[in-house]
């Protein structure tokens, strides 16, 4: 199933109360093949969050549109598309546990499905199966999701929305706030259910480690632009690009422009993570 | 949830603006009360250009008020219909049982409707100009005097800032929790009553919940702080009573007078 994500110069703002915001997304081109896992990365305030809310029909286009699949997001009156997008787009927002509010985990997970005209008894199974796959012990379904830990409450979120069974699935920063070993968990998470249901996944994040780790294309957003969309190897070797927009690099690139720097020997390749870092080293017979 | 504009701020450097809180808080509530001298045409007159230039003056863009009016528009035209209904006098244009439309009924029916819009229009440019916090300070001020009788002045001002305080808060967070829910396929504004009683569910849980931690949050961080109730205290803000706001109260008290004169001649007619 072909679900490109497609933005034809899109111009967005929020409307808050007397005052109109400034634009927070300016004249946005952008093309997200199927399949493809990007990593969205930017200053605070550069409107990565309002990309991804663009995507789910949660701020409309003052100009422009954006095409998801075969739907069409242009104004207000593209209200037959929105819940066909919001079906095939799950969205996790920062800090999803705040969206919980049902009396038991189970009827939580299962209220998008039943939104999206999913059977009781079919929800209930697709519930059972999306707390399994973020590492719950399904026993405890009808537990009420107020009882639960930060990181618990934070699975039992992102599994109602993979409940949902979407194809592109966008998440903003869903490891904030959360300790590694927990961060880590749901960061491979997402990327076995990307890999084995072929979605198109667009994440939000601070950390460098993510992008470098988990991710295989970037955007850079600047003040409401898109500033560098490429893969994240070309990003991180053009050491240019990344001083200009202020960017933080991943570790093991930092530890091989020192070397670099320090020995004078150039490495065969650009190393994003250790493992990597180490073959190159041992391949210039460095250790 | 955006076009809510009751507690927001509209900054600027208006004369409204630069008045004391007090001054704006005494003339609007003193308004409210000379409403009632109202009793014919000529008064009204007088009250709508008084609202008009009130609302010129504040600098505030007049569809802002508008927007002020609509979400009370219903309750409003309920409350002139009946109105309409149940006054009696006058010529008759329609009659049906016991239902009578009379001259009276329609004249006092847009008095009513008015008095309302010029109330809300009036406090609309009391909460426009000022800063919630001066307006608390302001309402603290104003009641002072109530601490002799063991009122618990400061402690309701207080509760009143804190709340202000967080309305901004609370509704944004209402929006982000009616997007997340939008997003799991919630639509709001459609179907039957029923059911769109039952899409606030997942919007109000959520709220109940953050607020209640809030608020306990908040009260563990005075108590660590030191905040002890009863306690003397000293203000950072000072209010400054200018020359303007005498400026401004005598223009109530000619207002007052205005409409005096004017409702006695409206008695010769
Ligand atoms: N609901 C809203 N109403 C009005 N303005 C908003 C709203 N949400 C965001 N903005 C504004 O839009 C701009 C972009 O915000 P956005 O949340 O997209 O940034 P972000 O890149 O996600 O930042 P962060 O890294 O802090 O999450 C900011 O200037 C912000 O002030
Ligand atoms: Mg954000």
């Amino acid at each position: 199933m072909v679900m490109e994500i497609k933005f034809d110069k899109v111009t967005a703002d929020y409307q808050l109360g007397p005052i109109r915001s400034p634009r927070v997304l300016e004249s946005v081109d952008l093309l997200l093949e199927t399949g493809s896992f990007t990593a969205v990365i930017g200053h605070t305030g550069s409107g990565k969050s309002s990309l991804l809310k663009a995507m789910n029909g949660l701020l409309l286009p003052r100009e422009g549109k954006i095409t998801v699949g075969d739907s069409v997001i242009e104004s207000e009156k593209s209200k037959k598309a929105f819940k066909k997008v919001r079906k095939q787009v799950g969205m996790v927002f920062q800090f999803p546990e705040s969206q919980l509010f049902a009396e038991t985990i189970e009827q939580d997970i299962c209220f998008g499905p039943l939104n999206f005209g999913v059977p009781l008894k079919e929800a209930k199974e697709i519930a059972l199966h999306a707390l399994e796959q973020v590492g719950l012990d399904p026993g405890i379904r009808y537990k009420s999701p107020f009882s639960l830990s930060g990181g618990q409450k934070r699975r039992v979120a992102i599994a109602g929305i993979l409940a949902m069974r979407p194809e592109v699935l966008v998440l903003d920063e869903p490891g904030a706030g959360l300790d590694p070993k927990g961060k880590s968990e749901i960061m491979s998470l997402i990327t076995s259910w990307h890999n084995d249901n072929q979605l198109t996944t667009v994440l939000v994040t601070h950390d460098m480690e993510d992008v470098a780790t988990y991710a295989e294309d970037v955007i850079v957003m600047n003040k409401g632009k898109i500033v560098v969309h490429d893969r994240v190897r070309n990003l991180f070797a053009n050491q240019n690009v990344v001083e200009k927009w202020g960017l933080d690099v991943p570790e093991a690139r930092r530890m091989q422009l020192m070397i670099e720097r320090e020995t004078g020997v150039t490495l065969p390749s650009v190393c994003l993570t250790t493992d990597e870092l180490a073959d190159a080293l041992m391949e210039v017979g460095l250790v | 949830m955006n076009k809510l504009i009751l507690g927001r701020y509209f900054p600027g450097e208006s004369w409204v603006h630069q008045l004391d809180p007090r001054a704006k808080i005494v003339a609007a509530v003193y308004f409210i009360f000379v409403l009632f001298l109202a009793n014919n045409w000529q008064t009204y007159v007088l009250l709508w250009a008084f609202t008009f230039i009130a609302m010129r003056y504040s600098q505030v863009p007049i569809r802002i008020y508008l927007r002020g009016v609509r979400p009370l528009l219903y309750l409003i035209l309920f409350t002139v219909f009946l109105q309409i209904l149940f006054t009696a006098g006058g010529k008759i244009y329609f009659e049906w049982g016991p239902i009578v439309i009379s001259e009276y009924g329609l004249i006092n029916g847009f008095y009513i409707f008015c008095r309302f819009v010029m109330i809300i229009f009036v406090s609309t440019v009391v909460t426009l100009t000022t800063k919630p916090i001066d307006l608390t300070d302001g309402i603290n001020a104003l009641l002072k005097p109530l601490r002799k009788m063991k009122v618990p002045v400061d402690e309701i001002a207080l509760m009143l800032s804190i709340s202000l305080r967080f309305i901004p808060n609370l509704l944004d967070e209402t929006q982000k929790v009616m997007d997340a829910q939008r997003a799991r396929g919630t639509e709001f504004g459609e179907g039957s009553l029923l059911k769109q009683m039952k899409t606030l569910v997942p919007i109000f849980l959520p709220l109940f919940v953050s607020s209640l931690n809030r608020a306990e949050e908040m009260a563990n961080v005075m108590e660590v702080r030191g905040y002890q109730s009863g306690a003397t205290r000293s203000s950072f803000r000072q209010l400054y009573w200018k020359h303007r706001d005498s400026v401004c109260l005598c223009v109530m008290i000619t207002l007052t007078l205005g409409l005096l004169w004017l409702r006695n001649e409206g008695l010769f007619h």
